[in-house]
């Protein structure tokens, strides 16, 4: 499988995203420079975390202006895989290739802690291989991971089983005390309607190898392999 | 606070105001052979006050250059104290760690958010500049009472402050420690410490060398910020340094990352000669350092200097600490590099000297010399205080302390929890949670072990750090003390079973004008160095700071200590709480009747009294090499060393801090009952070299056998297991120790 992990100026977590992917998880990783026009030809995009920007208007908002953004847009339109992952998440709200924005955390703090994500829709290409309810501990680290749309957005997310992580706990409860930063419907993460573009604060590339916390965000990747490996087929 | 034409002349008042005494002044003219003008009497003055030129501690920082050349294994000291930006240790396999703590505490008290950003963005710098990736950020931290809003507001501050610029970098801050105490009230201590990972061969140095060679200024532009800067945090704070805000520095994290990737892109090429920050005392630092590094002469001309403001003079350019610049010494012929490299980061690169012929500093504004300098004599030859030194009086009453007066507690219960409650010692997640302690997925221990680790991507290798220093025992008997922060660091790096091999310090202290002030500073670094000595780790610099004080009294003599160790290979590291339930737990080490200087007599009974407890530094010694070899054979599940709260809170911790929240029952106190020992000192003293170790029921017997081959004491306590810690006096459930532990801090912040 063929990945560009794109990299804006503040990118911080673009080697961990490479690291998780090419070398734990095998995949063949190029790093694109976000001035470049021309996005090579990969099954998946990657956008990393980070503060792109300094982050200085609101997350996310000034790197969909960056050249390699209309080619990300142009891969969506196509059907090619693109993940956003934390800042990533928020640069594809603010590229309209997400519905939706970001708050500042209902704590008014930076958050870098492990939580329970339940698997809400295992019908993606990022999630066909966990199974329904599945419960994912996986790290978040953001200040900005509020995740806000009106209610006739959230219907239509409902609706289009577009919702694909909420934060709940151990149990699988998802509630109010589950909800880490004070996101509607305790989103964690959505895809588009064509459900080839997932967007996520949490960070499963932090969580790819056994002696880190946890490696339960393999399950991603090992979905996107496996899909990659039925469409050679 | 200084004033601003160029034209004016130096007057006596002038000369004061800027912090020159009459002696140090006759220095300048005999260096010079003429008068200085105000910009050349501006940088003497940035450049020998104590923050630069440390004057007034050079003789007694000696002593670890002289304690390193006495150490075995010299060659691994790379890059020694007090040459570089930060100290560089070899690792083995080409690699090196570059690693550096250094004080924020001025700026801090001043503008907590942007005093603690400003002084990781500063730390950072210091690491990339010599040609390192920073890995890793801690942070030693202390405030007044928290009970205070004003300190409330300060710890918010400086916590926040340390998490956006970090966090902003993408470098994990992995640990670190805070206490509590009256004596930081309005002087909080703010110390911030960077690790970078170097290839051995890539190490670049800040000096000045090649006639022809081109001076390049890299990064943001320069404003009025932090005007005199070094100078400021060189003064004792008082009602009016409230004013003094201008001379707190912004920081630009965002700007700090593109300046990093681009100073990293740069060096990959080879026409970099030398690179050095500006940071304290700016441009004035960065040229008269690299050219006396490089026994050359630095030429710059103002006019080509980035600036943010307008009608900036070359007094105000010059001593500007405006963040997130670099002066780098680029190859004649190669600039075009150095120019298509920062245009890809959209940063400023400007050619604004040279190096040329000759000794001097040299500065012009618009082809006109404003200032000429030996470079030398600014850098290096400024003025060396021995300072008056006196016993305080303090130490003869808090030293009497009449244990028969001190009873014994009713309810030992009780007393554990208020411990736990005690913000000191209570879970620091409140803090930690604000900061990215995983990206780069490098952390293998997060904070709240005795020592963050840290894997070394495509090695076996691993990094444990500790950053630590109990300053109430270094108040108590500053030696003793002393000895015990470089013990207790390097216990902490031993326990995850990472061999130490390298020490930065921070070192703060009141007003070493005062007698008993330099006396306390004096003795506690001797205290360092012994330990260092016996413990055979290398000191690879630090930092100074002074006139630590509010208009109450100074802080109590903190001299912070980073222990960074090695691990050959991490999976066999320790991690410091209880795995499964039926490991049996043993006491390695001896338990005496030591209450004095201890939390619990201060939690407990409201005294800050009595010697420290007695350090034992061979017994130290074996201790570690025991659980070095204890972590490399797999003998042990955990490992935790008994620090604040003794015995009791060591238990606690490594119940609560279990995944499985697991209890323990301690059925084997009466092995170490005996003679006068007070119970009281059994389950809260803070007797040293003292660590709980978890085993596999399997291995009792090697376990044994491997303490007694070091010759330690070596005890039974009892086994993990149920949902509670049961010890004689006391029987609590873990899930009401972790309630009270977790809550403290963010019942107070939160409220």
């Amino acid at each position: 499988m063929k990945a560009a992990v794109i990299v804006f100026p503040g990118s911080n977590c673009d080697t961990d995203c490479e690291h998780a992917l090419k070398t734990v998880m095998g995949m063949d990783v190029q790093m694109v420079w976000h001035k470049d026009a021309v996005l090579p030809k990969v099954d998946l995009v990657v956008i990393p975390g980070g503060f792109s920007y300094g982050d200085y208007l609101r997350t996310g908002a000034i790197a969909k202006f960056s050249p390699i953004m209309d080619e990300v847009k142009k891969h969506a339109e196509r059907g090619g895989l693109v993940i956003g992952i934390c800042n990533g998440f928020q640069i594809l709200l603010e590229s309209g290739l997400l519905p939706g924005a970001m708050l500042r955390n209902r704590s008014q703090h930076f958050i870098c802690k492990h939580v329970w994500l339940k698997t809400e829709s295992v019908n993606t290409p990022f999630t066909s291989q966990l199974k329904a309810g599945q419960l994912l501990n996986v790290p978040v680290a953001h200040g900005e991971g509020n995740y806000y749309c009106d209610d006739a957005t959230l219907k239509t997310l409902q609706d289009n089983k577009q919702i694909v992580f909420t934060y709940s706990n151990e149990k699988g409860e998802v509630n109010d005390s589950t909800n880490i930063n004070g996101s509607r419907a305790n989103i964690a993460g959505i895809c588009n309607a064509k459900r080839n573009v997932l967007g996520m604060m949490p960070h499963p590339e932090r969580a790819s190898e056994n002696i880190l916390s946890s490696w339960d965000g393999r399950s991603i990747w090992e979905s996107l392999l496996n899909q990659a490996g039925a469409v050679a087929k | 606070m200084t004033t601003t034409t160029v034209e004016k002349k130096i007057t006596p008042e002038i000369i004061k105001a800027h912090g020159i005494t009459t002696d140090e002044y006759s220095r300048i003219l005999k260096i010079l052979g003429r008068e200085p003008n105000i910009t050349e009497l501006g940088m003497f003055s940035v450049m020998w006050s104590e923050h630069c030129s440390y004057k007034n501690s050079k003789p007694i920082l000696k002593l670890f250059s002289k304690m390193n050349a006495e150490l075995p294994r010299q060659e691994a000291l790379l890059v020694k104290p007090g040459e570089e930006n930060a100290g560089i240790i070899d690792i083995g396999d080409g690699w090196a760690i570059c690693f550096k703590i250094e004080s924020h505490n001025h700026p801090s008290a001043i503008e907590p958010f942007q005093g603690a950003a400003t002084g990781v963005g500063g730390i950072l710098r210091d690491i990339f500049t010599m040609g390192a990736r920073p890995v890793l950020l801690m942070n030693s931290l202390r405030f007044g009472d928290l009970k205070q809003t004003i300190t409330q507001r300060l710890f918010k501050g400086v916590v926040a402050g340390i998490s956006h610029y970090g966090n902003c970098m993408g470098i994990p801050t992995v640990g670190g420690e805070v206490y509590f105490d009256p004596c930081y009230e309005g002087n909080p201590l703010v110390n911030a410490m960077a690790l970078g990972l170097i290839r051995k061969d890539e190490i670049v140095r800040g000096s000045a060398t090649g006639i022809g060679n081109s001076v390049y200024y890299l990064g943001a532009a320069t404003g009025r910020d932090g005007l005199g800067g070094a100078a400021f945090a060189s003064k004792e704070l008082s009602e009016e340094s409230h004013e003094d805000r201008p001379a707190v520095q912004a920081g630009d994290p965002f700007m700090e990352k593109l300046l990093l990737e681009a100073c990293l892109e740069l060096l990959k090429t080879d026409a970099v000669v030398g690179m050095q920050d500006m940071g304290a005392a700016g441009l004035t630092c960065a040229g008269c350092e690299t050219a006396s590094r490089g026994n050359s002469a630095v030429e710059i001309d103002l006019q080509y200097v980035p600036r943010r403001e307008t009608g900036m003079i070359p007094y105000e350019i010059m001593l500007s600490e405006s963040q997130e610049r670099m002066l780098v010494i680029v190859k004649k012929g190669r600039e075009g590099e150095v120019e298509r490299i920062f245009d890809k980061w959209d940063l400023h690169a400007v050619k604004i000297g040279e190096v040329v012929a000759g000794n001097d500093y040299i500065v012009k504004d618009n082809g006109k010399i404003v200032a000429q300098i030996p470079a030398k004599a600014l850098a290096d030859d400024g003025p060396v205080y021995v300072r008056e030194e006196q016993k305080p009086a303090y130490l003869a009453e808090t030293a009497s302390l009449d244990l028969s007066k001190i009873a014994e507690p009713k309810d030992f219960g009780a007393v554990l929890l208020k411990l736990l409650g005690h913000p000191s010692i209570a879970s620091k997640a409140w803090v930690w949670e604000q900061y990215d302690h995983m990206v780069r997925t490098d952390t293998v221990l997060y904070p709240g072990h005795d020592a963050a680790l840290i894997r070394v991507k495509g090695t076996n290798k691993g990094i444990a750090v500790s950053t630590d220093c109990n300053s109430m025992y270094v108040y108590l008997d500053p030696y003793r003390g002393g000895t015990i922060a470089v013990a207790e660091a390097a216990r902490n790096v031993a326990c995850t079973g990472a061999r130490p091999i390298g020490m930065t310090n921070c070192l703060n202290y009141g007003n070493p004008m005062k007698p008993e002030i330099f006396w306390q500073f004096h003795q506690s670094v001797l205290g360092l160095i012994e330990s260092c000595k016996t413990l055979e780790i290398p000191v690879t610099g630090g930092n100074v700071s002074f006139y630590n004080e509010s208009p109450q009294a100074a802080v109590f003599p903190t001299p912070t200590i980073s222990i960074v160790g090695l691990i050959d290979n991490i999976e066999n590291r320790v991690p410091s709480s209880f795995q499964n339930a039926g490991d049996l737990i043993f006491i390695i080490g001896e338990t005496k009747n030591e209450i004095g200087a201890s939390h619990y007599l201060m939690v407990e009974h409201g005294l800050q009294k009595g010697v420290p407890p007695v350090l034992d530094l061979q017994r130290e010694k074996k201790l570690q090499q025991f659980l070095i070899e204890a972590a490399a054979e797999k003998q042990v599940n955990s490992a935790h060393d008994t620090s604040e709260g003794g015995l009791a809170v060591a238990l606690a911790e490594c119940c609560f801090k279990s995944e499985k929240g697991l209890g323990a029952v301690i059925d084997g106190l009466e092995l170490i009952r005996g003679g006068d020992l007070r119970e009281d000192a059994i389950y809260f003293g803070e007797s040293q070299s003292r660590v709980i170790v978890s085993v596999n029921s399997g291995k009792k017997e090697s376990l044994i056998k491997l303490a007694m081959k070091y010759d330690l004491s070596v005890l039974p306590l009892g086994k993990v297991g149920g949902k509670e810690l049961v010890m004689d006096k006391l029987q609590v459930s873990v899930e009401k120790l972790k309630q009270v532990f977790d809550s403290t801090i963010p019942a107070i912040m939160e409220s």
